[in-house]
């Protein structure tokens, strides 16, 4: 990392919610570093503290279960053992799952590496009868133990001292001793590893054992990146051990679990439990079939109603302070190029960042809250069911639910997923999912279309239909899109859910602010520079090149007017050629010229090039749609409830005269924008949380093409049948 | 005595696994997590929808589907009620040299 001087690599690791995060926070204070583990976009936590009067580089390894891995997010934690090895190790073991901790544990300390095994939750375990002779665990498994209680900071004076005596000594290899057969099957392994001489840090044996557990048999996958020798050497030891009738994977994992197991006896007494524990009698109502889908759906409705709801003011907030900034930099600057692209580029573009954190932020806090609480598990666990039939992960519910209110922090919510493919398939389809920012489409749509009277089948109002229609078509477009992603982009079979439901426990507000923070930042820094560049070149090309000749009309119409109007009447004059000018502006602008150019192409759905200008302005945020559509119609600065704009477009045609806005061709724009990728914030984020462009690419691609079929399909289908006149 | 499928199982029961079968990558994850033979797992509850099933096992609750579950075969012994939750349960640790030698290719 970017230290002047290296100093010794000190790993944290540990099962899932075992502590990590809390006790990195506390050892580390206010020196913590984020950055990312290449490739894969998991955060990477250090930080340079003092132990013992050493200095070390603390790092935050991502919890696993396991060192074996068939992923590269799993490859993670092996990759910082055993191919850059640390000087130590501390693992985190949860005390009230002790077994399951120590055999993490057990990995780690045959690779050699000078290991301390934090013991935490001793508060819980201690709570529920659990007795842990820690000098005979330690001496049983012939490694340090200190006992910890994170969350309060018990146990760290001591941890340092041992982090720093234990960090100064060699690295020792402590195999693990297996049946003879075994041991000849695994020698064959080693032998080709040590051949190969790929292998730094750890030692053959260590990668042997690995790759024996690791990599994928005949007709499976993994994406481990490994020497074409090791894969034939251990399809060679898999078919020599079926012959002798041997269990390789059922003898490595038994013997390290025989070894955890045999320490544990003879150092935990449990005094037996004085009835149910209270994470127990918590699920009995959360997990129950009525009550439990009760609270998960009034909880789901609080982090809908978050974004949607809570996050309003905050957003209103920004949006006025934005325009303030905008009207001063208007009236403050000489008019010009630069003064306008300061308001409508620069200022405009920071808006569009800033107004999306207090989203970002209030459902980072929920769900951090719900993860670190224990519930998001639950929520999982309640709501498989569903998810699996479209190969979705219980956890990505949350995310595809925050979707109906925006798309960008709910992309960076499927971090909750650990899969890189579960991931990947739940932020690619939910972008279909009807945010909020796509309503003032409809309403000003409907507005237009469907005027309040129209009655179908005597009681539903073919408005409210309509607008039923489009979130009923987004919900189903983004799980058939889920659907078939996981059949084709992402192939692979649906992952199996081995989903830990841990105890109930009340979060730290400091986690909970922790991990909220580097997420904004996160979005800041990377996300909102994309956003910031793309709203400047969107403004470029609504802006030039300019039209000198439309300048010099409104300047004409200007000084007539004044010749023979005055005070109320000519200052509604001068803002009847404002509107004139910047529509005529915008048609000779390049997204004008563009809008003109895919007529052809948007006639079928039904639009022409005035629509389009607003579809491409509609890159900005979806809701730009309304206010571009006011200037390319000559409707000034309008809302999507504004009735001359309205009127407007009621009354605009075709070239040929035909009406432009039937209520077959409003049903078809609609669709259009349930479907279209138009939100190049939501494309920088996916950009962001997916490592590469290759992704939002593809999201681009596949929801236009799905956006612009399924729009034609609706309006020539639409028309054959006779609805395309109103 | 009879096999059975761990996922076929009433809530309640208590069973002691036999061995792990189901593909390679998901027998070793299971494995990994403690369902070793002779560790014996509860079966708490379903969840509301009916899948997937809490299993309770070393001291900790895991959620499994019950397709995946069924590679998990087990020895049903008799459903218990009153059962303490939080104590590890781990019957005897299975010796090494019965779990080396066991066969168990996967299906
Ligand atoms: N009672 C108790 N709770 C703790 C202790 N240490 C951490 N916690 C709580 O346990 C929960 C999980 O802790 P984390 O630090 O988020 O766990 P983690 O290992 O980082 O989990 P992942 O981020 O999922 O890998 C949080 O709600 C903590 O507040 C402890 O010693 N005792």
């Amino acid at each position: 990392m970017a230290t002047a001087t290296a100093a010794p690599a000190v790993l944290i690791a540990g099962n899932p919610n075992a502590g990590k995060t809390t006790l990195f926070n506390k050892l580390a204070g206010t020196k913590a570093r984020t950055g990312n583990y290449p490739g894969v976009t998991v955060d990477r936590r250090s930080a340079r503290i003092d132990v013992g009067g050493m200095s070390v580089e603390l790092i935050d390894v991502p919890g696993t279960y396991s060192l074996a891995a068939t992923s590269p997010e799993e490859r993670i934690a092996v990759d910082a053992l055993l191919a850059e090895p640390p000087a130590a190790a501390v693992v985190v073991v949860d005390a009230t799952a002790l077994s399951r901790g120590l055999y993490l544990a057990r990995q780690v300390v045959e690779t050699g590496v000078p290991t301390v095994v934090g013991l935490n939750m001793m508060d819980e375990a201690r709570a529920q009868g659990l007795e842990i002779d820690v000098p005979a665990l330690a001496e049983n498994l012939g490694v340090r133990v200190v006992e910890l209680v994170a969350s309060r900071g018990q146990g760290l004076d001591e941890l340092r001292r041992v982090i720093a005596k234990v960090a100064r000594k060699p690295w020792r290899e402590r195999p693990l001793r297996l049946p003879e057969l075994v041991e000849s099957v695994v020698s064959d392994v080693e032998r080709v590893v040590r051949e190969t001489g790929t292998t730094e840090g750890a030692s053959a044996r260590v990668w042997a054992l690995w790759a024996l557990l690791s990599l994928a048999g005949v007709g499976e996958r993994d994406e481990n990146d490994v020497p074409d020798a090791w894969r034939a050497a251990v399809a060679k030891a898999r078919v020599d051990a079926a012959t002798l009738g041997l269990d390789l994977e059922g003898a490595i994992i038994g013997a390290r679990f025989a070894r955890v197991d045999a320490a544990v006896d003879a150092a935990v007494r449990r005094s037996p439990a004085a009835g149910p524990t209270k994470t127990e009698r918590i699920d009995r109502v959360l997990t129950h079939p009525v009550f439990g889908l009760v609270v998960f759906a009034a909880v789901m409705y609080v982090v809908f109603e978050s974004i949607y709801g809570w996050a309003d003011p905050f957003v209103g907030a920004i949006e006025d302070a934005v325009a303030w900034l905008q009207e001063l930099v208007r009236t403050g600057l000489p008019e010009g190029t630069f003064r306008d692209l300061l308001a409508d580029g620069i200022v405009a573009g920071v808006g569009n960042v800033v107004v999306f954190v207090p989203q970002i932020a209030l459902l980072f806090l929920l769900i951090n809250f719900l993860e670190d609480s224990g519930y998001l598990a639950r929520v999982a666990f309640v709501i498989d069911r569903v998810m699996r039939s479209v190969g979705l992960h219980g956890k990505a519910f949350v995310p595809l639910l925050s979707g109906c209110a925006c798309a960008i922090p709910s992309v960076m919510a499927t971090r909750t997923l650990e899969k890189r493919s579960d991931r990947l398939v739940t932020m690619m389809a939910l972008p279909l999912m009807s945010c909020s920012a796509r309503l003032p489409v409809y309403v000003l749509v409907i507005g237009v279309v469907f005027a309040g009277s129209d009655r179908v089948f005597g009681v539903f109002s073919a408005g409210a239909l309509a607008l039923f229609a489009m979130y009923v078509l987004s919900v189903v477009a983004t799980l058939g899109a889920a659907a078939v992603m996981r059949r084709t982009v992402v192939k692979g079979p649906v992952p199996a859910l081995l989903l830990e439901l841990p105890p109930y426990r009340l979060p730290l507000v400091r986690n909970l602010l922790g991990t909220t923070w580097q997420r904004v930042r996160s979005f800041l820094v990377d996300a909102g520079t994309v956003i910031l560049a793309l709203t400047i070149v969107l403004w470029a090309l609504l802006t030039f090149p300019r039209d000198p000749a439309a300048e010099a009309q409104a300047e004409r119409r200007r000084e007539a007017a004044a010749a023979y109007l005055e005070g109320a009447d000519l200052e509604a004059e001068y803002a009847a050629v404002d509107r004139q000018l910047a529509s005529s502006q915008l048609a000779h602008s390049a997204a004008g010229r563009l809008g003109k150019a895919i007529e052809p192409a948007l006639e079928p759905l039904g639009m022409d090039w005035r629509i389009g200008i607003g579809v491409i302005g509609a890159f900005a945020a979806r809701e730009v749609f309304v206010s571009t559509l006011g200037m390319v119609f000559g409707a000034g600065e309008v809302d999507e409830e504004d009735p001359g704009l309205r009127a407007r477009l009621r009354s605009a045609t075709h070239a040929d005269g035909r009406p432009l806005m039937t209520p077959l061709a409003g049903v078809s724009l609609m669709v259009f924008f349930v479907l279209a990728a138009q939100c190049m914030s939501t494309l920088a984020v996916l950009k962001r949380e997916s490592g590469s462009w290759k992704w939002p690419v593809f999201v681009f691609a596949y929801m236009t093409v799905l956006a612009y079929g399924a729009s034609f399909l609706v309006y020539q289908v639409g028309s054959a049948l006779g609805w395309g006149t109103a | 005595m009879t096999l059975r499928e761990l996922g076929e199982l009433p809530v309640g029961t208590e069973a002691a696994v036999e061995r792990v079968e189901g593909p390679r990558a998901l027998r070793r994850r299971l494995l990994e997590m403690g369902l070793l033979p002779g560790t014996v797992v509860r079966i708490v509850r379903r969840a509301p929808m009916g899948d997937p099933l809490e299993l309770r096992l070393r001291g900790f609750s895991l959620s499994l589907r019950r397709r995946d579950a069924n590679a998990i075969r087990v020895r049903a012994a008799a459903a218990t009620s009153a059962e303490p939750v939080g104590a590890e349960a781990t019957a005897e640790p299975a010796p090494k040299a019965r779990a080396a030698e066991r066969t168990s290719l996967p299906a």
